[in-house]
């Protein structure tokens, strides 16, 4: 049915430096992914409503949503995973609490048990996604993919490392099974984390550190994803202040002496990032990893704007 | 309108003893802190002491830090008597602790699994630590000047909530009552609440760990002639950021999210009676051209297409929609906070890992 996409990852998880554009790239993975019948589930799960903001809609609940329509009418939906709601859940599920759960969460005891035990959190998270990534329906899986806009370089492997997490707490039982299940998943060619980073020192140095760490816990590397990347304009040329001049006044602008040195220096400051720009992407390349660069959307992202990021990653990935 | 903010005037005032920068994520807290108390001490003759966290490493290096060691190093480069120091936030717990009890207990203490953990992972222990350390900073009144940096968080309200959310947890009801069980025989105040609640211990137990509730219930059992302590210590720092020689920089990069995290918590500072100096706006672009526009740059590149010229312009162009849209955003927080005087940081083209690098942050 799947026929030649079989072996391809559907749980596609997003990470990077904060503010490097997880959010922004998981939303357009998402709607690239959902090319016409399929079905692509978007998962948050910072609390942060992100996804939303985003898609300029209210915040979203803890279900599963139509939040877009893929490039060529699939499907996306979103959902914000609350942790407490997957915890009350969980209890349902193996305690069979009902009410009782409910009167706890009043009292702050969900706060407690996460506070004490922060690893619950991620281990409720990702098992979450995971049911997400393996449901069925009448032998059929809802999800031809789910993608994730998941927490940051810095705490990722602490996210993904459910195993770790899980062995600080009980030594039986259903978190026990769970996570082991999560960690069969993510690391099964199934899953494919993509790092993203700009080309600032601080994010592509996360990103390797990352990067380091995620092999080293044998989870498998989708693509790096070097985000508002620009065109070069000025790659490789001499700048002297007679041809500026010349230029100016061919292109009927002022060329005084103020406006050529003033465009200098812009253009200057510029080639000194182009230049550091170049080394940092020849450091990604050495990682041997396959990279996508995205755009710089000179407006900010907008809906429009993230279609148009979703159609290049559709071309790339 | 926009007023400037005189950062000479704040730094070179002697009755500014305190200058704490907040902002969220990654926007330059730590650069910015560097940056002030490096001219605190080189123009305006103060004996400075930064409080860095997480320096990025390069940075470190060049104010000659290489651990977390706690104690500030004369920063050799500085012409004047600059100090740094990281935080080491695990070494900050222990001396708590270890002010707080007496040495066996405090053994006990470091001795548990749970203490371990929560010492160097806890959320809410960095902020603790690091308001924790400005009182002992500021208790040896040996500095002038005391220039705290603040910690990596989503949120810069977190650097004054977590400290009290750390004691609350610390001194906690939840604490106590999710304990009792094991210390009254059985018998917790939530049997009278809810007579379920035995089925929910059990659910928690076996989700937890006996393991883990041990530790946690052996180390409140050790720590309770300390509850209250940390309460205490986090309200008397509050304090000190109430006071007169303590001023607030919120600190935000020209990004709609930081600028929002900057006005709300600019907000919250005005609710808590605490001095907001300003906001310094970081990595803003600048026009060496302001008068020639995107529309004349674009159109002028479009004559003289493919030569360097229309290069200079459309990088010009590109510059010019860049500076507006920052300008714009940043708009949105004297829409939020009118009044509060601003000081504008120009984005360096590289990053900031040197003291000439820090000293183009104040110039
Ligand atoms: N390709 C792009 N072109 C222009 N702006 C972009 C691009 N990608 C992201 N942005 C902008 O950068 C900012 C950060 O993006 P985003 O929120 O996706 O990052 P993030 O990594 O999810 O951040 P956080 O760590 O805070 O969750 C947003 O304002 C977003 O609109
Ligand atoms: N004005 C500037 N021009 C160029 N680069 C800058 C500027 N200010 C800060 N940077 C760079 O931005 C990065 C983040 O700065 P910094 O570490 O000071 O931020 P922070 O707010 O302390 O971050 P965190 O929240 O992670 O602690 C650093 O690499 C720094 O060199
Ligand atoms: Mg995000
Ligand atoms: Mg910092």
């Amino acid at each position: 049915m799947t026929g030649m996409t079989g072996n391809q990852p559907r749980l596609h998880i997003v990470t990077g430096k904060g503010g490097t554009g997880k959010t922004t790239v998981a939303a357009a993975l998402a709607l690239a992914l959902a090319g016409a019948g399929k079905r692509v589930l978007l998962v948050e799960v910072e609390g942060r409503q992100g996804i939303a903001q985003l898609f300029d809609t209210a915040p979203l609940p803890y279900t599963e949503r139509k939040i877009a329509t893929g490039p060529d009418g699939g499907e996306v939906r979103a959902l914000a995973v609350d942790v407490e709601e997957a915890l009350l859940e969980y209890l349902d599920m193996f305690y069979r609490l009902g009410r009782a759960g409910r009167a706890l969460q009043k009292f702050g005891a969900f706060d407690f048990a996460t506070t004490i035990a922060p690893g619950l959190r991620d281990i409720l998270l990702t098992g979450k996604i995971k049911e997400a990534t393996t449901r069925t329906e009448g032998g059929k899986r809802v999800y031809d993919a789910v993608v994730v806009d998941a927490p940051p370089t810095g705490r990722i492997g602490r996210f993904l490392n459910v195993t770790a997490e899980a062995a600080k707490l009980a030594k039986v039982g259903p978190i026990k099974t769970q996570s082991e299940g999560v960690a069969a998943v993510l690391r099964s060619p199934l899953a494919a984390i993509h790092v993203v980073t700009l080309l600032e020192e601080m994010p592509v140095q996360e990103a390797r550190d990352a990067i380091a760490e995620l092999e080293a816990l044998d989870m498998p590397i989708g693509s790096v994803i070097v985000n508002a990347t620009r065109d070069e304009a000025l790659a490789g040329v001499k700048l002297t202040q007679a041809e500026l001049k010349r230029g100016l006044a061919a292109a009927g602008l002022p060329a005084d002496k103020a406006t050529i040195t003033g465009l200098l220096e812009e253009a200057k400051l510029h080639l000194v990032r182009v230049a550091m720009e170049a080394g940092l992407r020849e450091d990604l390349q050495k990682l041997d990893q396959p990279l996508i660069e995205l755009p710089l959307l000179p407006d900010g992202v907008d809906l429009s704007g993230l279609y148009e990021l979703a159609a290049i990653l559709r071309e790339k990935l | 309108m926009t007023s400037a903010l005189d950062i000479d005037a704040l730094l070179g005032d002697p009755k500014t003893r305190i200058v704490v920068c907040c902002g969220a994520g990654g926007v330059g807290k730590t650069t910015t802190a560097a940056a002030l108390a490096l001219r605190a001490a080189e123009k305006h003759g103060r004996r400075a002491v930064v409080l860095t966290i997480d320096p990025a490493r390069r940075l470190a290096q060049s104010m000659g830090l290489s651990e977390l060691d706690n104690t500030p190093r004369k920063v050799e480069g500085a012409d004047g008597e600059l100090y740094a120091m990281m935080l080491d936030m695990k070494r900050t717990f222990d001396e708590v602790v270890l002010a707080h009890t007496d040495p066996k207990r405090a053994k006990e203490i470091f001795a548990n699994p749970f203490y371990q953990a929560m010492s160097s992972t806890f959320a809410g222990t960095q902020e603790y630590m690091a308001m924790e350390k400005l009182g002992q900073l500021r208790a040896t009144d040996e500095w002038d000047l005391i220039v705290v940096d603040t910690p990596p968080s989503r949120s810069a309200l977190d650097f004054l909530d977590a400290p009290q959310r750390l004691a609350r947890f610390l001194d906690g009801r939840m604490l106590r009552m999710l304990l009792a069980p094991a210390r009254a025989g059985g018998r917790s105040v939530f049997t009278l609440v809810t007579a379920s609640f035995g089925v929910v211990t059990k659910a928690f137990t076996k989700i937890l760990g006996g393991q883990l509730l041990t530790d946690v219930s052996g180390f409140v059992t050790a720590l309770d002639s300390m509850f209250g302590g940390f309460r205490e210590r986090a309200e008397q720092t509050y304090r000190v950021l109430q006071a007169r020689e303590t001023s607030f920089l919120v600190v935000a990069a020209p990004e709609p999210d930081a600028i929002r995290e900057a006005a709300y918590f600019a907000g919250r500072l005005a609710e808590d009676k605490m001095p907001l100096a300003g906001l310094v706006l970081n990595r803003m672009h600048r026009l060496a051209v302001p008068d020639l526009s995107v529309e004349r740059a674009l159109a002028g590149a479009e004559t003289v297409a493919g030569s360097v010229t229309a290069g200079v312009l459309r990088v010009h162009a590109d510059l010019s929609r860049r500076v507006a849209r920052e300008r714009r955003i940043a708009e949105q927080f004297l829409a939020a906070r009118p009044g509060v005087p601003v000081f504008e940081v120009p984005a360096q083209p590289e990053d900031v890992h040197d003291l000439d690098g820090l000293r183009r942050v104040t110039s």
